[in-house]
């Protein structure tokens, strides 16, 4: 301790920091930051200020304001009189419609609400790996149950088609390890025979007395039909884009030359043209007697449409692949189908992950197009049955919203669980 | 000494077209091209028995007959009598135009949101990230109807405008909004030289010239830079030259505006945008919008900040920074996808069908199907058109991807 007292002043311990300028803290520092940080970036926050203003003082006592419990239109317009207000009565009173369409037999609606269910207990361990991997074999087993529940008629159907696929896949595991080629076509003759010879077997009264009434496929509609047609297409497109995409690739050039021509054919046509050729130009390609229904005509159009979408983004990652991944295959002694399987396509198919999302999430959206012909899909009964309707004659907005919202909450989820795949498959360090 | 002998030639056997990777192939396009015949024989097979029992044949005569209904929106002369294969024309032209017009707006929309969505502006960035995922998550087909029913049930009708107690009045006494269309001011000519037709080709032809001349001017100063150094200021030479001959042309012939007037119950004059053409331009715009302002928010995310950088040490500029370095690379980016969106615009024109504006689907792949029963040849047609279309934009893409790719060894 100085005790000198010659000296004027001696400061003998620190100054206590000052506390920052105001304009450099808190909540002050941020908003001079992020918001008002230069003249341009203070009008551009007064304009998106007053443009969510705008959007919310539009929208916000609509929604507070609304109804939910009339009958028609009339009622709610008498309830909210003259006041702003949305009409969610529709929604409420039409919500089966909305999700089945109009002609689904009521009583069986617990039907595709325990497909959807099950949908999501097969598609777990498809979507996370964590998942004991023995759930798969649900997985193989779900689209014969769904299609069981969803179209009800004799259990035989789904049984045999089921039979038929596991009898091919044991020949193939039996024979395809020595010859890949004979173990395919093998497979695939076998599980011919027994589809046709299982056909002959099922009794044409079986429909009649099965457990669950049968349910044609023209009375499927609503967002039902929309997951629906999403599920089966996704799910049957990956197969065949991959095989497209190889078979873009190959050496072979009639192979080749077929993938390139049925690629850039179907990928140069707008979605809407292929389902013209689903209504009114297949029927002309099937055996005269034959009646193929139009559910089935718009899945094999919306198949081959995103196959080829999904065919072009599975080149991407093919091409993406460095040569040397396939010469260090070629060295290994591998031949082309365990090349494929154990090298190239785990890596190329890491890297196309967000291209297929994409193509996934497109396609789910262009599920609504089979309303322009004239099939009864969410926005076919919104234009359809309800907005005709007398009661519900004039209620754009709550149905317009709400299938808005519907599809919205699907999309944007896909998406979000795509972003979270891409950083769980991230191997590379960074 | 021991001696190399080859070995024994092997004869050919059977199994080793499948074994043998000599023949293998062979073998495999063989297969392929015997399943291709029989498919194709066989679909070929079913349509020809299926069209004799239907009594139907191939042709293409309906194009000659007349088509027997209106068109509202068209950019050529039509009227009910006119033939199917006209009627086509009116719906090939009005796809172009609408996929010429949402490619435009859906450029700028997408420009702007990509931009904003990079701003240091918390609030705007954000209100960007909404716009983009609400845009991109919902269907085209939600957006066209919502915007339909906007056109059709929220603006007033022409009558609102009528009478001392008009409700509506009309924007700046130009623009009308009703729910049969947007009524706006058009050119015309009072004394057109050879036809109105005849004129707007000309003026199109001063305006390709001046294209030219301006880019003449620009190559002339560079000459000179590269000559002497400097480069002499040439900004109000091409603005003459762009704006200068067309101004006398216009002169020449007459330019007056054509407002849109209420007679009666509805407006006359003008140019009519129909309701359907609206709902489907500004929704594709808005839609396409959000796709474009993430592949151009892709594009300027890609240019690395050193690039930036290294022209800042080099000297330049934060102008010449962004013309010079920045835009050419992240444009290298931006393009392709920006192509493909505008192709993606040109096939979803095709859904006008939902709303009736009559393009080449609602024309002849609905209407002329419908009429004259022949789908086969309306659908192939229709196919055609848009194939032609995406190859030629494809192709179009193709050549600028080789003359801006980066040249490597």
């Amino acid at each position: 301790m100085p005790t000198d007292t010659s000296v004027a002043f001696v400061r003998t311990s620190e100054i206590p920091p000052s506390p920052p300028p105001a304009s450099q803290t808190g909540l002050v520092k941020w908003l001079r930051e992020n918001l008002f940080s230069s003249v341009g970036n203070s009008i551009l926050t007064l304009v998106a200020i007053w443009a969510i203003y705008v959007v919310l003082s539009a929208t916000v006592p609509w929604m507070v304001n609304g109804v939910w419990t009339t009958s028609s239109l009339a009622e709610c317009r008498e309830i909210l009189q003259g006041n702003v207000g949305a009409c969610f009565s529709v929604l409420t009173e039409r919500w089966n419609q909305l999700l089945y369409g109009f002609k689904y037999p009521t009583d069986e609606y617990w039907r595709p609400n325990l497909a959807f269910l099950l949908l999501f207990l097969a598609a777990a361990p498809v979507l996370f790996f964590d998942l004991p991997r023995k759930l798969l074999l649900f997985t193989a087993a779900y689209p014969f149950i769904a299609y069981w529940l969803i179209w009800g008629g004799t259990i035989m159907t789904p049984i045999i088609a089921l039979l038929g696929f596991v009898a091919g896949y044991f020949f193939f595991d039996r024979f395809g390890k020595q010859n890949f080629a004979l173990g395919f076509i093998g497979g695939a003759v076998l599980a011919l025979f027994v589809w046709i010879a299982g056909g002959a077997l099922i009794p044409e009264t079986a429909n009649a007395n099965a457990l669950l009434p049968a349910v044609p496929s023209r009375d499927l509609g609503g967002f039902m039909l929309n997951m629906m047609l999403g599920v089966t297409c996704v799910s049957l497109s990956l197969p065949l884009g991959i095989v497209l995409a190889l078979g873009r690739q190959s050496s072979m050039p009639l192979i080749k030359w077929i993938c390139v021509i049925f690629i850039e054919f179907i990928r140069g046509v707008p979605l809407i043209t292929l389902l013209f050729v689903a209504s009114v130009m297949l029927a002309y390609f099937f055996p005269p007697e034959s009646t193929v229904d139009l559910f089935l005509r718009v899945v094999i159009m919306i198949t081959m449409f995103s196959a080829a979408y999904i065919a072009e983004v599975i080149r991407g990652g093919l091409a993406a692949l460095p040569k040397g991944q396939y010469e260090a295959a070629d060295s290994l002694g591998l031949d082309y189908p365990q090349a494929m399987q154990l090298i190239i396509l785990p890596q190329a198919l890491k890297i196309s992950i967000p291209g297929i999302v994409n193509v996934a999430v497109g396609l789910f959206k262009d599920t609504t197009l089979v309303s322009v012909i004239s099939m009864f899909d969410l926005v076919g009964m919104i234009r359809g049955p309800i907005l005709a309707s007398t009661e519900w004659n004039g209620v754009y907005w709550e149905l317009l919203g709400f299938a808005a919202l519907l599809f919205f909450v699907v999309c944007y989820g896909i998406s979000q669980y795509s972003q979270w795949l891409e950083r769980r498959l991230a191997t590379d360090h960074r | 000494m021991a001696s190399l002998t080859d070995p024994p030639r092997q004869s050919f056997r059977l199994s080793m077209l499948f074994n043998d990777t000599r023949y293998r192939s062979l073998t495999f396009q063989a297969i392929a091209a015997i399943l291709l015949a029989l498919a194709i024989w066989y679909l070929g097979n079913n349509l020809i028995q299926n069209l004799r029992a239907a009594g139907l044949n191939i042709s293409y005569d309906f194009f000659g007959e007349p088509a027997g209904y209106d068109i509202n929106q068209r950019l050529i002369e039509y009227d009910s009598q006119s033939t199917h294969g006209r009627a086509a024309v009116v719906g090939i032209l009005n796809t172009l135009l609408v996929a010429f017009l949402a490619c435009i707006t859906a450029t700028v929309f997408g420009v702007i949101a990509g931009v904003l969505r990079l701003s240091n502006n918390w609030l705007v960035a954000k209100l960007m990230a909404v716009y983009v995922e609400i845009f991109r998550n919902i269907p085209v087909l939600i957006w066209i109807i919502i915007i339909f029913t906007i056109m059709t049930a929220v603006l007033p009708s022409p009558r609102a405008y009528r009478g001392d107690d008009a409700t509506h009045s009309m924007l700046f006494d130009l623009f009308a909004f009703t729910n049969r269309g947007v009524y706006i001011p058009g050119p015309t000519f009072t004394n057109p030289i050879g036809g109105i037709g005849i004129s707007w080709l000309l003026v199109l032809g001063v305006l390709v010239a001046s294209f030219f001349g301006a880019r003449a001017i620009a190559a002339r100063a560079t000459r000179i830079q590269e000559q002497t150094g400097e480069r002499p200021t040439t900004w109000y030479l091409t603005l003459g030259v762009w704006f200068v001959p067309v101004a006398i042309l216009l002169a020449v012939m007459g330019l007056t505006w054509n407002v849109p007037e209420l007679r009666g119950f509805n407006f006359s004059g003008g140019i009519k945008i129909g309701g359907p053409l609206i709902a489907l331009w500004f929704a594709l715009s808005i839609y396409t919008g959000a796709f474009i302002a993430e592949n151009v928010r892709a594009g300027i995310q890609a240019i690395s900040k050193g690039q930036t950088e290294a022209a800042g040490a080099l000297g330049l500029r934060p102008g010449r920074i962004m013309n010079l370095v920045v835009l050419p690379q992240a444009l290298r980016v931006i393009i392709p996808p920006l192509i493909s969106q505008y192709l993606n615009i040109t096939k979803n024109s095709s859904l006008a069908i939902a709303v009736g504006y009559a393009d080449i689907t609602a024309t002849l792949g609905g209407i002329t199907l419908n009429q004259t029963g022949r789908a086969i040849e309306c659908v192939l047609l229709l196919m055609l058109f848009y194939l032609t279309i995406s190859l030629l934009i494809s192709a179009g893409m193709n050549v600028y991807n080789n003359s801006v790719k980066l040249k490597e060894r």
